[in-house]
């Protein structure tokens, strides 16, 4: 960052900074010093995961004997038996069970979110901004506050280790980010438009569902990515109220830790798996995904 | 709010604020043409509902479960909090939450602005956003994964002991012959010195010096070793160092027998007056040679370094380094997401006020400090602070990566709430106290949440 300290002007002149050949030099220099350590980073950030994907992809025998990286002098040691093996295993079901809490949870979030923010928004009602305070508030209390109560509510109800039980803890602790996204959004939807839509004698839901929800869509986009996400990987959750039967992949994965060594086989593989549909997500919708972050960064 | 990793191409509202994403709230007109505060009730009653079940009704169970014992029936006072702050196992999560607390929130802020400003530099700043942002979009659990292969402790295994041991490999030489010794005896010229191998008696030029050594672990005999050669008469200092000992038995002890290996790579010193005249090193039959040194009495040494085990990289995963090795694991989840914030805040900056100071004669460092970061601060601010609150909620990456015989070490305060409530603990008094400690950590954050919102929106 300081190299281009030598391109300064030194006091009196105004105007464009002269540039002599010298700091020319220096620029480029830097510039290239600059690629070389970026084109580093990079390589430190991406090789990790790659060489998860070349383990899930080598035999235990193999990963046993050599490195991963060896992969690039025998490309032949590649194979998929390791997916092949994982199609007939307990894993198959955890992906589906991932798959039956995320979506939704994803979409009850969305629809109870928007409610509550149109309502915050664009309603009147006695306490609403200390109720609004209150979502605030509630945006960063720890998960941890509520697993043994609920734990012992759903345990009293009869859902516990089931993925209802599992989806509404979820769809509670999604709802005050999503609640003050939405809400913060709406309110720059123009007055005129509810104004109109309300002299025309629309009923509120009819407000909603018409022109609230079509127009929050770019936020509506944000916040279900970015919960899609959080539910698809969340582990704590899983591992407290889902039992076996209906555990997600994270949890199933876990459950393989102990072996970690013997199993690396099942452990790459499935962890390669779970991370393939975030991953897609993320490089299609990474403007929405960045928006959500951004609005939400208090969490 | 178009914000994309390629760059914002209209600077967000939101880029330096953080939370106050809309734009200020509309002043209502008085007249009521809005709905009825019943209509009001009906749009927020699932998701009042929602959150008074599961979350604020948790918050009062646990605080008053958080009194009584693991069975829910005696009641304790503070007695789970005493536990918390007296117990050996509880003040170790303690100490591990605050060295979180203490060094990712300023590592990861720290390397995101670093990345932020350098990605300015680069032409393919998108795929090196995407890149490092990529983690973020992966699960911690897989995280963990990735990790846990990447602290695997044999350098033949795990990248970060390869890369560890090839640095070290090429600045210092480690062929080491770990738990040799010399064969010892009246017959033998060298003995054990210090953990080193010496001559009992000076020797000159012209008077070969033999080294026989035992003890070696036949897998570290390298695979170019011939048989040893007793060296000729004459022509300088010169000797062998050679692996006295014949598979099979046999052999005459303190001499070269046919079927014994030299051993190479040994480091020979020729030692005079304390002072170390010449090294050599020795081939792969065994033999050195000390060529060009001067005639006169020396004592031969091979220094103790030949005798330690060669350098395999560290112990991540061991109860030492456990905590810095998962902190830089949370590193790499997190720093894209502080990149990409500053990035944005970055962006937000009016080139005009950075030109102004360049022009002025400011140096690219000044501006940096002087306007850049100032202006970068509440951007910073949002990023330390959901750093902070991260680390103290830390719990999947300790999880994953601390095998279960270093747990104890590794172990989070979040991570024993669960561990004493569900993971075998069966503690669910303790665990509620813990739940309580937790929301106690961030409640100042949440004040802070609270306040800034207040502010922005009257």
């Amino acid at each position: 960052m300081t190299t281009a300290t030598a391109t300064a002007p030194t006091g009196l002149e105004t105007g464009a900074p002269r540039r002599g050949v010298l700091s020319k030099i220096v620029d480029r220099l830097g510039s290239g010093a600059v690629q070389v350590i970026m084109v580093l980073l990079g390589l430190f950030w991406l090789v990790p995961t790659l060489g998860l994907l070349v383990v899930s992809m080598r035999t235990t025998k193999v990963n046993n004997a050599e490195g991963w990286w060896t992969v690039f002098t025998k490309p032949a040691e590649l194979t998929i038996q390791n997916y092949q093996n994982l199609l007939g295993s307990g894993f198959t079901a955890s992906f589906w069970n991932t798959a039956l809490i995320t979506v939704p949870t994803t979409v009850l979030v969305i629809g109870i979110a928007a409610m509550a923010g149109y309502a915050f928004a664009w309603m009147d009602f006695p306490g609403r901004d200390a109720a609004f305070l209150v979502v605030v508030a509630l945006l960063i209390v720890p998960i941890q506050i509520a697993l043994i109560p609920v734990a012992s509510l759903y345990g009293a109800s009869g859902i516990f280790g089931s993925i209802p039980g599992v989806v509404l803890f979820h769809v509670a602790f999604g709802l005050p980010f999503a609640i003050f996204l939405l809400r913060n959004f709406f309110v720059g939807i123009p007055a005129s438009l509810l104004e109109a839509a309300r002299m025309d004698g629309a009923s509120e839901w009819k407000i909603f569902v018409s022109v609230v929800f079509p127009l929050g869509k770019p936020a509506i986009a944000s916040l279900g990515i970015f919960q899609f996400l959080w539910v698809w990987n969340d582990m704590l959750i899983a591992l407290v109220f889902a039992n076996t039967e209906n555990q997600p992949m994270t949890k199933y994965l876990q459950s393989q830790m102990r072996q970690f060594g013997s199993n690396v086989d099942i452990l790459s593989s499935g962890a390669f798996l779970s991370l393939i549909i975030p991953l897609i997500l993320f490089f299609a919708f990474q403007r929405y995904f960045v928006q959500g972050m951004m609005a939400g960064s208090v969490k | 709010m178009t914000e994309r990793l390629d760059g914002p191409k209209v600077p967000p509202a939101v880029s330096a604020g953080g939370p106050a994403t809309g734009p200020a709230e509309t002043p209502r007109t008085k007249q009521r043409l809005g709905p009825s505060a019943a209509v009001a009730i009906a749009f927020l009653l699932p998701a009042a509902l929602l959150l008074g079940i599961w979350v604020v009704y948790p918050i009062v169970y646990s605080l008053i479960r958080s009194l009584f014992d693991a069975n829910g029936t005696g009641f304790v006072g503070l007695g789970n909090y005493t536990t918390i702050f007296t117990d050996s196992g509880t003040l170790t999560t303690i100490r591990n939450n605050l060295i979180w607390v203490v060094i990712a929130p300023i590592v990861v802020t720290t390397l995101g602005l670093i990345f932020a400003v350098l990605t300015e530099r680069i032409k393919w700043a998108t795929a090196f956003k995407l890149i490092v942002f990529m983690p973020m979009a992966v699960s911690l659990m897989a995280a963990g994964v990735i990790f846990r292969l990447v602290y695997e402790e044999n350098p033949d295994k795990g990248l970060a002991n390869a890369i560890l041991t090839t640095v070290h490999d090429t600045f210092a030489s480690s062929q080491g012959y770990p738990e040799a010794r010399p064969r010892e005896g009246d017959q033998s010229q060298v003995a054990d010195q210090n953990g080193a191998v010496v001559t009992k008696q000076a020797v000159q030029a012209g008077q070969p010096v033999l080294v026989p050594i035992v003890g070696v672990n036949p897998q570290l005999v390298p695979a170019n070793a011939q048989p040893a050669k007793a060296p000729a008469a004459g022509g300088g200092l010169s000797g062998t160092v050679w692996l006295d000992f014949t598979r099979g038995g046999g052999g005459q002890s303190g001499a070269v027998d046919p079927s014994e290996t030299g051993l190479p790579g040994m480091t020979v010193e020729a030692v005079q007056n304390g002072q170390v005249a010449a090294t050599a090193t020795t081939a792969e039959d065994g033999s050195f040679r000390f060529d060009g040194l001067p005639a006169g009495s020396y004592t031969v040494r091979l220094p103790q370094s030949n005798f330690q085990a060669s350098y395999g990289g560290l112990t991540w995963l061991g109860p030492t380094l456990i905590t810095p090795a998962i902190i830089g694991a949370f590193v790499w989840v997190w720093a894209g997401f502080a990149m990409v914030l500053l990035a944005a805040g970055l962006a937000a900056i009016p080139r005009d006020a950075l030109e102004a100071a360049r022009i002025d004669g400011a140096t690219e460092w000044q501006v940096f400090r002087k306007i850049t970061v100032p202006l970068l601060s509440p951007v910073l601010l949002v990023v330390f602070v959901t750093m902070i609150i991260n680390t103290l909620k830390v719990f999947d990456l300790v999880f994953i990566i601390a095998p279960a015989s270093v747990q104890p070490q590794a172990n989070v305060v979040a991570l024993e709430m669960w561990r004493v409530s569900f993971g075998g603990g069966n503690n669910q008094g303790l665990g509620s106290a813990l739940a309580i400690l937790l929301l106690v950590l961030v409640l100042p954050f949440m004040i802070m949440n609270i306040r800034r919102f207040r502010r922005e929106n009257t």
